[in-house]
């Protein structure tokens, strides 16, 4: 196992490494000049203005020059600075990261916990009125835009209803602390949480439906039927189990993208997250926002990834890991 | 035919609305309050003097002041300055300033700041007011509390320039001897202004609170100020409807909301507050293309334009169809400039005349929302409507702009603001000298007329304001009838708030210019 985790995270770092070339390559083809989207904020410049800001950002260097350089600072974790925010690259992470964090992390461990739970309660009784309705419901979720789920629950439950906080992460100006401002935050996830986990709930169940029935047909489970085991220790044991593989998966997936953000939830709920600092800096060619969030978000994928196979193991002893 | 008397009537509506706006009333002021406002997008930075986009005017206005400030007719009022004279060769203007003004952080403005922020940073760091200050030859201080602008020659426009956005009041102590763009100062402003920097949560809000030593006796009267970063124009117009926002700035919420949202409770609604900036939308013209270089295509496309439907339908009858190169509001402008009215037989016969043949002519549409997607599908439908063959080319803020300075377009959409006086915001889009490619901001159509050259020229340096709009005539006529640009709308950004939340807008700036006067009624 030790061996294991060593070989792929040796392997890793040469994939950061083309992540980061090939990220900062593609970045470079787009049209788009730094220098004049912030002389357009600047309001009207000259080309003084745009020489100096050029220099400024060392876009007046051949291209193999400024990847080195960036190459350079990413191999010592210094993700560069944003001359469009005036602020450390690893600042403007470090300052969105959390509200992103609890945003995935709990649309994640939502729409994992509600998917497998109804998948199963689908898969026990195929053909029912319940399974019908689970299976309606979960391609209702899979298949509507998310912006428009977002747009209408915000509609629904914050201008109709008056329920939740439409926007936002916290009151702002509430000054609240401790308990309170917890409860001030949790009000304020409910609605982007739920809208970014729909989606997801919608895959796993679906596929924890399909993984069960299709679990359930093997010849092991009629062997634990025909020794007369209970239903409910069938349904847990032997096939949930073993249909869980390809949800884990998809899990380990997800799990990577969730340092990458959410950019339309966040975008719609006013929720100030890696998205849409992404989104944002993509907009303004803020190359350097670019690279570190593609940094963080690749390296995280390649985690979750290695994570995921360990679990495998966890989960299924049959597999055995090779480096 | 309902849907289009519904729309009439609420085009109407609109109309009447801001017949009345809600500007400057004279009630008793109270103090105390909060207010939230929007911003959109997020400012990249708050130094006014060294980025001047929108948001951040509309933030570091509170934070930062000139040495004046200007009535909805650009008539100067004093802010920082006390008073002021010209001499009478129109070259030598005298500053007295106020007496107990001071920067936030307690340390006194003085005629060293003015200095050092007209002659020493705004100079490097501000491309607009660095042109403006080629024509002084220097700046001297005879006393803390004097400033005296020796100019090279007269420049008509000079006492225009003195707003937050050109010419801020920029701390010395702080800034002197450093690299201005690097300075940590940049991200805890530091200003004279009625309000501090509080804290800003980048990706959620500004706060801004009252400047307890403001030099002006009781002002400003609201405790505090939350700028709300909402990135989205719907989610934008739900903060408004859930109360959790009380002001809309200028182009906050998409145009076809705005009848909707000023429908509400206690909603009130004004278009002043933009006629400094005077903001004018046109398409530039590609002329170093053909047969873009043929002025019978270019009045063809110009009376094909229905402008009048853009801003009924588009804009809900906001704002003005453009006459020319000037907005009504900047100083000088013309009505009666040549007839470029929609009419579309007439374009048709110019278009015959022409050397078009069928070219597939490129239009660029500007990627700020909805609004401008569609009203570059209907400068589509009425170009193709005269027979010609357009492209729309889609791209986003960063290509459109890298498009624009590799003049790599036939046609594209944009608009500029104006900055109250032609030589200051106007000249820069018609002169031979500027056309260099590289800028997205400069003469993009590459028009080049000698004689609009020197006119622009001889224009700027009268000191005589009745000579200065003879000549701006003659320039409107000759530019018009050239038609280098394809002028739309005088843009129409309606600022709506609170009816209870008094002078959201006081000066030509708006919103831009600070909210030291507004007060809030309580309900």
């Amino acid at each position: 196992m030790t061996k294991f985790i060593l070989g792929r995270l040796v392997k890793a770092v040469f994939i950061l490494l083309a992540i980061l070339i090939f990220n900062f390559l593609l970045i470079h083809a787009a049209p788009g000049d730094p220098a004049a989207v912030m002389a357009g904020e600047a309001g009207a410049a000259d080309e003084k203005f745009l020489a100096d800001l050029r220099e400024r950002f060392g876009l007046d260097q051949p291209l193999y020059v400024q990847l080195w350089t960036y190459l350079k600072g990413a191999v010592q974790f210094d993700l560069g600075f944003s001359y469009r925010q005036q602020l450390p690259v690893s600042q403007l992470i470090a300052d969105r990261l959390p509200a992103t964090l609890l945003l995935t992390g709990v649309a994640f461990v939502l729409s994992l916990v509600l998917g497998v739970i109804a998948g199963v309660a689908a898969s026990a009784r195929q053909g029912s009125w319940g399974d019908t309705a689970i299976s309606t419901l979960a391609l209702l979720f899979y298949a509507t835009p998310l912006f428009w789920v977002a747009l209408m629950a915000s509609l629904v439950f914050s201008v109709w209803l008056e329920w939740l906080p439409g926007f936002g992460y916290a009151t702002i100006g509430a000054n609240y602390t401790g308990f309170a401002h917890a409860m001030d935050v949790a009000k304020h996830l409910v609605l982007p949480a739920t809208t970014l986990g729909l989606f997801f709930m919608a895959i796993y169940m679906r596929m924890t439906r399909a993984s069960m029935l299709e679990v359930s047909r093997l010849d092991f489970v009629k062997t634990a039927r025909a020794k007369g085991l209970k239903r409910g220790v069938i349904q847990r044991r032997h096939i949930l189990r073993n249909a869980l593989l390809p949800v884990i998966t998809l899990a380990g997936l997800q799990a990577g993208q969730i340092f990458g953000g959410a950019i339309l939830t966040e975008t719609v709920f006013a929720w100030p997250g890696i998205g849409r600092l992404m989104f944002e800096a993509i907009n303004q060619r803020d190359y350097a926002v670019i690279l570190g969030v593609f940094y963080i978000s690749g390296a995280m994928v390649l985690l979750f990834n290695l994570i995921t196979d360990v679990v495998y193991v966890i989960v299924d002893p049959r597999i055995r890991l090779t480096g | 035919m309902i849907n289009h008397l519904k729309f009439a009537a609420a085009v109407t509506a609109a109309a009447l609305a801001l017949a009345t706006p809600v500007v400057a009333q004279d009630a008793s002021p109270q103090a105390g309050g909060t207010l939230n406002v929007v911003i959109q997008p997020e400012p990249p930075g708050l130094m006014i003097g060294l980025i001047q986009n929108g948001p951040t005017q509309m933030v570091a206005g509170d934070i930062y002041e000139s040495l004046l400030r200007y009535d909805f007719n650009f008539e100067p009022q004093g802010q920082l300055a006390e008073s002021w004279t010209i001499s009478d060769d129109g070259k030598t203007y005298t500053f007295k300033l106020r007496d107990g003004v001071k920067f936030h952080d307690g340390t006194p403005f003085t005629s060293a700041d003015v200095k050092f922020s007209m002659d020493v940073f705004l100079r490097e760091a501000h491309s607009r007011t660095r042109t403006y200050m080629q024509h002084v030859e220097s700046v001297e201080t005879p006393d803390p509390l004097t400033v005296v602008f020796n100019l090279k020659q007269p420049f008509g426009p000079f006492l225009g320039i003195f707003e937050p956005g050109t010419a801020p009041m920029i701390p010395k102590h702080i800034y002197e001897g450093t690299d201005f763009a690097s300075n940590p100062a940049n991200n805890t402003p530091i200003g004279t202004g009625p309000f501090k920097f509080e804290k800003w949560v980048k990706g959620s809000y500004i706060h801004l609170v009252k400047n307890q030593d403001y030099y002006m006796e009781g002002k400003p009267y609201v405790d505090e100020i939350y700028y709300h970063v909402i990135p989205d124009a719907a989610s934008r117009a739900v903060a408004y409807e859930t109360g959790k926002v009380d002001v809309l700035p200028g182009g906050s919420i998409e145009n076809f909301d705005v009848p909707r949202i000023r429908e509400l409770d206690n909603t009130c609604i004004t278009d002043k507050g933009w006629e400094f900036f005077g903001p004018l939308s046109w398409i530039w013209i590609n002329m170093n293309n053909k047969p873009l270089d043929d002025v019978k295509v270019r009045r063809a496309m110009m009376h094909a334009l229905d402008r009048q439907f853009a801003r009924d339908a588009l804009w809900n009858g906001l704002g003005n169809v453009a006459t020319g190169p000037l907005s009504s509001s900047t100083r000088f402008h013309a009505a009666d400039t040549p007839d470029i009215s929609y009419d579309p037989e007439k374009a048709r016969a110019l278009l015959a005349e022409s050397s078009y043949d069928g070219e597939t002519i490129r239009l660029l549409g500007l990627p700020y929302g909805e609004t401008w997607q569609r009203w570059a599908e209907a400068v589509k439908q009425n170009l193709t409507e005269i027979g010609m063959n357009v492209e729309l080319v889609p791209s986003d803020v960063a290509g459109w702009n890298q498009k624009i300075s590799d003049r790599d377009f036939d046609l594209a959409f944009t608009y500029l603001y104006q900055y109250g006086d032609p030589a200051l915001g106007v000249s820069r889009t018609y002169m031979s000298s500027n056309a260099a490619p590289g800028s997205p901001w400069n003469n993009v159509a590459n028009y080049q007329n000698p004689e609009i050259d020197r006119m622009f020229d001889e224009a700027a340096l009268m000191a005589n304001p009745e000579d200065r709009r003879a000549a701006y005539k003659k320039i409107q006529d000759q530019i018009v009838s050239d038609v280098p640009n394809l002028w739309l709308l005088e843009l129409g950004f309606p600022t709506i708030s609170r009816c209870n939340i008094k002078n959201p807008v006081s000066t030509a700036l708006g919103v831009n210019d600070g909210f030291r006067d507004v007060w809030i009624e309580a309900n």
